[in-house]
């Protein structure tokens, strides 16, 4: 098959940048670990109170500055329906779904992943300024979807 | 003249051939049900982005979330598919000769499999017992019935395809040793594609969604049925922008006086989506949990192969625009550009599909990214690219190919006056995607989320911005639907003037002469056992493993709720 001159030039540019951009994309997941979402731990979604985890959701302090906040997703809001945590802290969000499929998403920064009955999934953030954050749920769930909400006060320190 | 003799001769034109009556029946048939949801889809737009931006209520019988799911399938599916079945079937008849009695009525078959899928899902839609959107995510779940028309849809799909390819390799087996011609060797890529693809969705419709809503078995597989329906779901934008390729390779050219650049390359490039737009399904659900992250990261490096036939096709399609326009007297870097026909809407219109291709495709790899995705995942964003991929790409070359198949089919003239609308309906179509796609690009990066009505979060001050910017505004988003609206209602009149309106006379079916490397065409890129082959191992590769993995580590099924949609 004949491949015009330029043609070569404009495949093999094309290939090579594609090529170093999945590289830099696979070296920042297998060598600093920065994977999308993807945990693998399953749960029974319609007993979630008999959970070890989700029995009892809520926020948890596991370090100085650490938090563990476990909740759950249902039609149409969480549980809890509001954290209160320290300016400055790290939290671990762990969430399942008791029904549908739901998100976890915070506008504006990057803890936005699905929440689908029978996994756990996970992301981890640091609120760095004061004030109500919004979480939302960015994943149609049913009639009342878009008022499936709650809140994160952030207190300063 | 034979086709055998064409590809040896090589003659400037190719020759007439008219498409019989009967194959043309079959096409038009396809193409009026095609504009007729168009026009219901684009009215179910305007009222959604009238309702998020606030601007107006919904009458308490009809539901934002039905209308999304109409306005969803009406578009992506019921329109692309039938344009390009009546498209399919003109063009094959056209470049292969009149189809068999037998395969016509194959196609027939085929085309009533589809409409009574159709007619089935638009019924459970209309009375809000299917309001799932066109994703048909479970849990939530709709009436069984539904589920049964879209299996009806997709078997429709492969009785017309059977017909297709059956035509197809009944001209191969004719004419052994000769290259197959253009048109039939990529609608045989895109049906074979289409099968292979929707082997996914028919796997979990037909073995988990009906029984389930049947009530048959009392829980669904989650992370299976999601996994079975993107791997559908990927190739499905393949099946509809392969077809627009063809527009791109095989008209266009002679819509502009000149001939295709080169076979082989077409071919390779229609051969390479073939292989990798299907083991790639993962890319759609990289922020959820139960796929691991190596799997994702696999499928993410196969997504980005995808990315060469897509260079391919630039390359060959500006290559045949420059050589047309230099052979035409046109010199220098770039004035051979001011040879091109920009006054004629067959060639403008699939242009400006092209041109927004550009930014889309842009988009596409952003999304794609692995990590990157949590920037825009299930925001407007995500909504913003694909109004230009399909919703502009793909519908702007489908409309600049109506104007001149619609006339050939209904023996009518492509007069002046439907050029000048198709120039109008462009422009308008292009600046309301602007304002439209373009709003919903930056509020997706500013969090707002798709597939939601109404909302401000009780006033939050992160929800108010998506009203107040400038630009950014759910309010932009709702005047580039009124221009869009505008535009759309004048495309279904074009479509009504060349059906039934214009005068009677002769319209060319514009379709390139082969390119001067045809002879020299590769035997391999002929050999469809080979690439099937290589297509299977490549889905086997990609998807084994963790289909065994969500089988065997699957946690406790989910009931049905249907009560949440109602």
């Amino acid at each position: 098959m004949h491949l015009h001159k330029y043609e070569k030039i404009w495949l093999t540019f094309g290939i090579g940048s594609l090529i170093l951009f999945l590289a830099i994309l696979g070296f920042t997941a297998f060598a600093f670990g920065h994977h999308p979402p993807s945990e693998l731990a399953t749960v029974d979604s319609q007993n979630l109170d008999k959970d070890e985890l989700f029995s009892e959701p809520g926020l948890k302090q596991v370090g100085e500055n650490d938090y563990q906040a476990v909740l759950v997703a249902q039609a149409f809001g969480y549980n809890p329906s509001t954290l209160e945590i320290p300016q400055g802290a790290t939290v671990e969000f762990f969430v399942t779904s008791a029904d549908v499929i739901h998100s976890f998403t915070i506008p504006g920064t990057n803890v936005n992943f699905m929440v689908t009955p029978g996994h756990v999934n996970t992301a981890t953030h640091t609120f760095d300024e004061a004030g109500e954050i919004l979480v939302i749920c960015n994943e149609y769930c049913g009639t009342g979807h878009q008022f499936m909400q709650m809140r994160i006060e952030v207190i300063p320190q | 003249m034979s086709q055998s003799s064409v590809a040896h001769k090589l003659p400037d034109k190719e020759p007439e051939t008219e498409i019989s009556p009967k194959d043309k029946t079959l096409s038009i048939v396809h193409i009026a049900i095609a504009f007729v949801a168009f026009l219901l889809g684009v009215f179910g737009g305007l009222l959604q982005g009238l309702v998020r931006g606030g601007m107006i209520e919904l009458p308490s019988w009809i539901g934002y979330y039905q209308i999304l799911t109409l306005h969803g399938v009406l578009l992506a599916l019921v329109f692309t598919t039938y344009i390009i079945f009546g498209f399919f079937f003109a063009g094959m008849s056209k470049t292969h000769g009149a189809f068999s009695d037998g395969l016509r009525k194959l196609g027939w078959a085929g085309f009533s499999v589809l409409s009574l899928g159709t007619v089935i899902a638009a019924v459970m839609m209309l009375t809000n017992q299917a309001s799932v959107l066109y994703t048909f995510y479970a849990p939530l779940q709709a009436h069984w019935l539904f589920y049964v028309g879209l299996a009806l849809f997709v078997v429709g799909t492969w009785l017309s395809g059977a017909a297709l390819l059956a035509h197809y390799f009944k001209w191969k087996k004719a004419n052994p040793g000769q290259p197959t011609p253009l048109f039939g060797f990529m609608t045989t890529a895109t049906i074979v594609l289409w099968i292979v693809a929707s082997l996914g969705v028919a796997a979990t419709v037909l073995l988990q969604l009906i029984p389930w809503a049947l009530g048959l078995t009392d829980t669904i597989n989650i992370v299976l049925s999601r996994t079975l329906f993107w791997y559908f779901g990927h190739p499905l934008v393949y099946f509809w922008i392969m077809p627009a390729y063809m527009v791109w390779y095989l008209v266009i050219p002679k819509v502009i006086g000149g001939r295709l650049f080169s076979s082989s390359l077409a071919r390779l490039a229609f051969v390479l989506f073939l292989l990798f737009s299907i083991p790639v399904g993962f890319h759609h659900q990289l922020m959820e949990s139960g796929i691991s992250g190596f799997w994702k990261y696999m499928q993410t490096i196969l997504t980005f192969v995808v990315v060469v036939p897509s260079l391919l096709t630039a390359f060959s399609i500006f290559a045949t625009f420059e050589q047309t326009g230099r052979e035409k007297g046109g010199k220098g870097l770039f004035s051979w550009l001011k040879k091109l026909p920009w006054g004629d809407v067959r060639f403008f219109a699939p242009f400006m599909g092209m041109l927004i291709f550009i930014p889309a495709g842009a988009g596409g790899i952003i999304n794609a990214s692995f990590q990157l995705n949590s920037v825009v995942h299930n925001t407007l964003w995500v909504v913003g690219h694909f109004h230009l991929t399909v919703g502009t790409t793909v519908l702007l070359t489908f409309f600049g190919m109506s104007y001149w198949l619609i006339p050939v089919l209904t023996g009518r003239r492509f007069t002046k006056h439907a050029n000048r609308c198709g120039m109008v309906q462009t422009w308008l179509w292009a600046i309301g995607m602007f304002f439209m796609s373009g709003a919903m690009h930056l509020l997706g990066l500013v969090g707002a989320p798709r597939r939601t009505a109404y909302a401000t979060y009780q006033d939050h001050p992160q929800a108010l911005q998506w009203f107040e910017g400038i630009f950014t505004s759910h309010v932009t988003v709702a005047i580039g639907g009124v221009i869009l609206t505008a535009a759309g209602i004048l495309m279904f009149y074009n479509f009504i003037y060349l059906t039934f309106l214009a005068p009677k006379g002769e319209t060319e079916f514009p379709m390139t002469a082969d390119p001067i490397d045809t002879p020299h065409t590769p035997k391999y890129l002929d050999n469809w056992k080979l690439w099937i082959g290589i297509a299977i191992a490549l889905i086997l590769f990609a998807y084994t493993i963790p289909i065994y993995d969500m089988i065997v580590n699957a946690p406790p099924g989910s009931p049905p709720f249907s009560n949440l949609i109602k």
